[in-house]
């Protein structure tokens, strides 16, 4: 199967784990990556929060550029937010001719042009559990997960929203509260699924940039979930997600004077263990949580990754907006 | 945070436009979508907080905050480069709003770097003129609306 790919920005560096990662297990799936030759960014949450049209000719920019340079109508993001701006946008110009036309006002100023509903825009998980379906992927696992304690945590722009495009594209692959795929994928791989409340929750995107106090809360809340359901491991299928929960875990600890230590992977890196690829070719060992202990429980040695440096303490002068309190008298 | 989402619709409803675009409601919205596929009426809430940002921003509201300015430098690098760019982003932003934050989050910095996932130049795409000329008329036919 031939697949267009569209990696996004964080798969470049911050996430390149998860980008080897995805192609090294879509290479074992028989799953062909063409790359979108000279993607942009998709503009994450930012680019719209402040234009309107011009987040949509972004966006659609790389839906003429994956038509064009990969002849397959089939796109995949393996990032949540990027596969949403796609979807997003795809839909939204099937939906409205009007916006369709002016999009395409903008493209022409760049030689391009895209007729919504040209490509199918998919999420990675979505191609890996539906298109090669989890009977081919049982048959390649040589080392299963087994005795592994796993939170499956989805996010939440993978499957929400839900357009309602007339052909049915933009509908959500999978339950927009309750999913499943990541479970029954992990499941497949040999793993102990933790049946996780919180696994379509959001983790709060940038809003660690935006309000310190709540982008650390939507963190704690869900690390301190998968630990209480006494999970080895997160396991996520977005750069976003594995930065705030990852990256963010130790500035989060020390707000809250907590001590958590959840390692995060992505679902790709647990593929590619479970079909007996080593820790290193997947990219293991540039998570800043050490995964080492919860890996050794399946045998996998990480590469010894480095202690990050003891922080500095700081005073308290940012103009952030404060954690929201609802019923009370604020300042 | 000013409003619950249900109060921001209800000012909404009542033509109270000023009190709506100065509320910092919107600015809290992290885009789960949650809203969206729960509403009874269908109504995209989400997009709906996409719009009041950006009506607040053109009436020159939360001019002195975090949260516009951090969509503005995102989209300054975008625009520039055509890709987004994690450290000049979160260093820029940081000095700007919250210069002792940086200490705070040094250890992550170290910890990002000595992994090697934190580039020191940003990638400037081929089609960046293109790219340029799509983004401008984009945002003249927005204004002509």
């Amino acid at each position: 199967m031939k697949y267009s790919y569209f990696p996004g920005c964080s798969l470049e560096r911050n996430a390149a784990a998860y980008n080897i990662s995805s192609l090294a297990t879509a290479k074992a799936l028989g799953m062909e990556m063409v790359e979108v030759e000279d993607w942009n960014c998709c503009g994450a949450t930012e680019y719209i929060s402040l234009n309107l049209l011009a987040s949509f000719a972004l966006i659609a920019r790389n839906l003429a550029q994956a038509t064009k340079t990969t002849g397959v109508n089939q796109l995949v993001a393996p990032c949540s937010a990027c596969y949403l701006n796609l979807r997003k946008t795809d839909a939204y110009m099937q939906e409205s001719p009007d916006l369709a036309k002016k999009v395409n006002q903008a493209l022409s100023a760049g030689g391009l042009s895209y007729e919504g509903g040209t490509l199918k825009v998919r999420h990675l998980l979505d191609v890996v559990v539906n298109d090669i379906g989890l009977e081919t992927i049982a048959s390649k696992v040589t080392r299963p997960l087994k005795g592994l304690r796993i939170a499956p945590y989805y996010g939440c722009m993978i499957v929400r929203p839900n357009f309602e495009s007339t052909n049915g594209d933009g509908k959500s692959f999978d339950n927009t509260e309750y999913p499943m795929t990541l479970d029954n994928l992990l499941k497949t791989l040999g793993a102990e699924v933790v049946d996780f409340p919180m696994k379509a929750h959001c983790c709060g995107g940038h809003m660690t940039q935006i309000s310190e106090a709540t982008g650390f809360e939507m963190i704690r809340r869900l690390v301190k979930g998968a630990s209480d359901y006494k999970a080895d491991m997160i396991v996520t299928l977005c750069p976003m997600c594995q930065l705030n929960l990852d990256g963010f875990q130790a500035p989060m600890n020390r707000h809250f004077k907590t001590n958590y230590n959840m390692p995060v992977l992505y679902f790709t890196q647990m593929l590619g263990l479970a079909f007996g690829m080593d820790a290193a070719s997947l990219g293991i060992g540039q998570e800043l949580v050490d995964a080492r202990h919860a890996l050794a429980k399946i045998g996998v040695e990480v590469p010894q990754p480095e202690k990050p440096a003891a922080p500095k303490k700081s005073k308290k002068d940012d103009k952030s907006l404060p954690m929201p309190l609802m019923g009370k008298v604020e300042e | 945070m000013d409003h619950t989402p249900r109060a921001l619709f209800a000012l909404i409803n009542a033509g109270m436009s000023d009190v709506v675009l100065k509320s910092n409601t919107p600015w809290y919205c992290v885009s789960c979508y949650y809203c969206t596929v729960r509403c009874p009426q269908e109504v995209h809430i989400t997009d709906i907080m996409y719009t009041l940002k950006r009506l607040a921003v053109q009436k020159g509201h939360f001019d002195d905050t975090n949260a516009p300015d951090f969509s503005k430098t995102f989209i300054s690098w975008v625009e520039s480069y055509g890709r987004s760019f994690e450290l000049g982003l979160m260093g820029q932003h940081m000095l700007m709003h919250n210069p002792f934050g940086v200490f705070k989050i040094a250890g992550m910095g170290i910890g990002m770097v000595s992994k090697g996932r934190m580039d020191f130049t940003p990638t400037r795409i081929k089609g960046m003129d293109e790219l340029k000329a799509i983004l401008t008329k984009a945002k003249e036919l927005e204004v002509a609306e």
